[in-house]
């Protein structure tokens, strides 16, 4: 039996399609007030409740890690970040330390100040390096290649994109970290070496410098892709217009192409900021792993929070009293409320791009 | 008039000059990683598992598509139902912005901290020690988001008339996402699954944690048994002081290069025929 939308049915259609144009054509939207059987209701219910599961999911990320993790947080408090020293006791002394109601190994003492600060200073660099070079590939695409070459270039990036991180953690090792101790290190610390933190020693060529431009290359393709998006959704009229006025292509992307885009590209940023925050294999691999201090120079050796998960497990398996795995669940979950923290932000304004695009973006 | 135009030029050179730095780097990468892999390929790097330091990767290569085709397997159907939901049949609703938003930020968050949750709830807390399933479970939940999101831009851009034609003949709902909205659908949604594939392909950090590693053959066994992968190869093989050990690192990176590079190949051929057809 087939129900024949009225008047109102169809208006309401109308209101619903404004409230989002994404729904347009959806089922659910068509549907309106169509009888509903039983069996498309299970569909409803089922993938809803599979849905819910991405709201799930997070929650239980953060119950577990929390929980896992409450351990350290009484044992540590506010310690945990904001003193340097990552000491998980002596694990051989019948002695044990005892705080809060937490018990770990004697003298045990767990600071994250310079994972975070070896964390964040890396990612800055990647982020700082990556901006123009992103930019400058996206509008290379987008603006100044003719289509069908900007399109196969485009697959390229993608393609760039996805390569995995111990794969370049390998060019890392065997390129990056010589060149940088040999070559690149000695000149930056020559031509730069009036600022402090530029001036050497170099050392073997892990270390900071090593991991921010490994997190370089590594998120520049990554936000070209999504900066590459939101320019294409640039209008089409308003860039004919502004050429037919006489504007040369620079002037046309400085007066409207980058505007439009310019929310959409800081998303976009963010979001390269995000992956860097949380790369772990390729900064395992290049950074030293250092623990205990902060970085004297550019060149200093670093850990990062999720590289220092990997690097520790193996020592702290070893803890009877267990507290070291659960101060590396405590680095988990800082890393994840970061994550989150990043992200929020680069979502809500890649999005609000994507609305003012269209219906078909992401 | 003249200024304005070389100013253009200059710009179009900075930018190509920029694209070259990050274009210097990468290909160098792939250089190396061909370079050193090709004396290391040989006939046995297919059929013996990993002595040591030496010996060929058919543990790796075998565990890298078992764990990655068992977490395709778990994160297919539920991405693609999660994805029916908010395309198609509820997409305006505040549940589904809600929902959408949230799979976007689960889909940035460490893929180490998905390791070790997977670690704390799977090899802990259920005592599957490192495992398959663990693994896998910890590779769908990465994949997961990305599924969800080309399903539902896939399912946005079938026709509307579609549907209506297929709900003027009676059709219910069910029928008409499987048998039109779905199949209309279906190349987009594949390139999902399969940037799905490339990604966990290339994944380390999270397995670490769930799959552990082994040297022999992967068994059947879901739970209770660590398995070889291919990522876990270079980043060993690469730290040991011995030659052989350093050739099965390349050659594993250029058998990830390769594997990444096709499974894309294979999605681009789907996005161009989605759209011809």
């Amino acid at each position: 039996m087939i129900a024949t939308p009225g008047r109102d049915d169809l208006a309401d259609r109308v209101r619903e399609g404004a409230a989002g144009r994404k729904a347009g054509g959806a089922l659910g939207v068509l549907q309106g007030r169509l009888p509903m059987r039983a069996g498309d209701l299970l569909l409803k219910v089922v993938t809803g409740v599979v849905a819910a599961g991405a709201l799930i999911a997070m929650l239980a990320i953060l119950v577990f890690l929390l929980r896992d993790s409450w351990p350290s947080i009484l044992y540590n408090g506010w310690h945990f970040i904001t003193t340097l020293t990552w000491n998980v006791g002596s694990l051989y002394s019948r002695a044990l330390s005892h705080r809060n109601g937490a018990t770990a190994a004697f003298g045990a003492a767990y600071g994250i100040v310079p994972f975070i600060v070896g964390t964040v200073l890396s990612s800055l660099i990647a982020v700082v390096l990556a901006i123009p070079l992103s930019v400058a590939l996206a509008l290379l695409l987008v603006e100044y290649l003719p289509a069908r070459i900007g399109e196969s270039l485009s697959f390229v990036v993608e393609l760039l994109a996805g390569v995995p991180s111990v794969v370049l953690g390998l060019w890392g090792i065997a390129v990056l970290i010589p060149w940088i101790g040999h070559d690149f290190g000695p000149w930056l610390s020559h031509w730069l070496g009036w600022i402090p933190f530029f001036r050497g020693p170099i050392g073997s060529g892990q270390g900071l410098l090593a991991s921010g431009l490994i997190l370089t290359v590594m998120i520049t393709p990554i936000i070209a892709a999504s900066t590459r998006d939101v320019l294409r959704q640039t209008p089409r009229e308003t860039k004919d217009g502004a050429r037919a006025l006489g504007l040369t292509r620079w002037e046309v992307i400085r007066a409207v192409s980058l505007p439009w885009a310019s929310s959409g590209i800081f998303g976009a940023v963010v979001l390269g900021l995000g992956r860097a925050l949380g790369e772990t294999m390729a900064v395992l691999m290049v950074s030293g792993s250092a623990a205990n201090y902060l970085p004297s120079n550019i060149y200093s050796p670093i850990g990062t929070m999720a590289a220092t998960i990997v690097s520790q497990l193996d020592s702290a398996m070893t803890d009877p009293t267990g507290m070291a795995v659960h101060a590396l669940a405590e680095v988990a979950l800082v890393l994840f409320l970061i994550s989150v923290v990043v992200n929020v932000p680069a979502r809500l304004l890649l999005s609000a791009a994507a609305r003012r695009g269209g219906p078909e973006t992401q | 008039m003249i200024w304005r135009n070389l100013k253009d030029r200059l710009m179009l050179v900075i930018a190509a000059v920029l694209a070259l730095v990050l274009v210097v780097p990468l290909g160098g990468m792939v250089w190396l990683v061909i370079s050193h892999a090709l004396p290391a390929l040989n006939f046995q790097l297919f059929t013996e598992v990993t002595v040591g330091t030496g010996g060929g990767l058919a543990n790796a290569i075998v565990g890298t598509f078992y764990l990655v085709g068992l977490g395709l397997l778990i994160a297919a159907p539920l991405g693609i139902a999660a994805g029916v939901f908010l395309g198609e049949i509820a997409p305006a609703s505040r549940f589904s912005a809600v929902v959408r938003f949230t799979t976007d930020v689960l889909a940035g968050v460490p893929s180490i901290v998905i390791g070790y949750f997977g670690y704390v709830t799977m090899v802990l807390g259920l005592g599957w020690g490192f495992s398959t399933l663990a693994g896998a479970i910890a590779l769908a939940l990465i994949g997961i988001p990305y599924v969800v999101r080309s399903t539902e831009i896939a399912l946005s851009k079938v026709p509307r008339g579609m549907r209506e034609a297929s709900m003027a003949l009676g059709a219910p709902m069910t029928t008409t996402v499987w048998r039109v909205s779905l199949r209309s659908a279906a190349p987009g949604i594949l390139t999902g699954v399969l940037l799905a594939l490339s990604l966990a392909i290339g994944e380390t950090a999270p397995l670490l944690y769930t799959a552990g590693w082994s040297s022999y053959m992967p068994s059947l066994a879901l739970t209770h048994s660590p398995i070889g992968y291919l990522t876990y190869a270079v980043w060993t093989f690469i730290n040991e002081p011995f030659a052989t050990a350093n050739a099965l690192a390349y050659a594993a990176g250029f058998l990830l290069l390769l594997f990444i590079v096709v499974v894309n190949i294979v999605a681009r051929r789907l996005i161009k025929r989605a759209t011809v057809g």
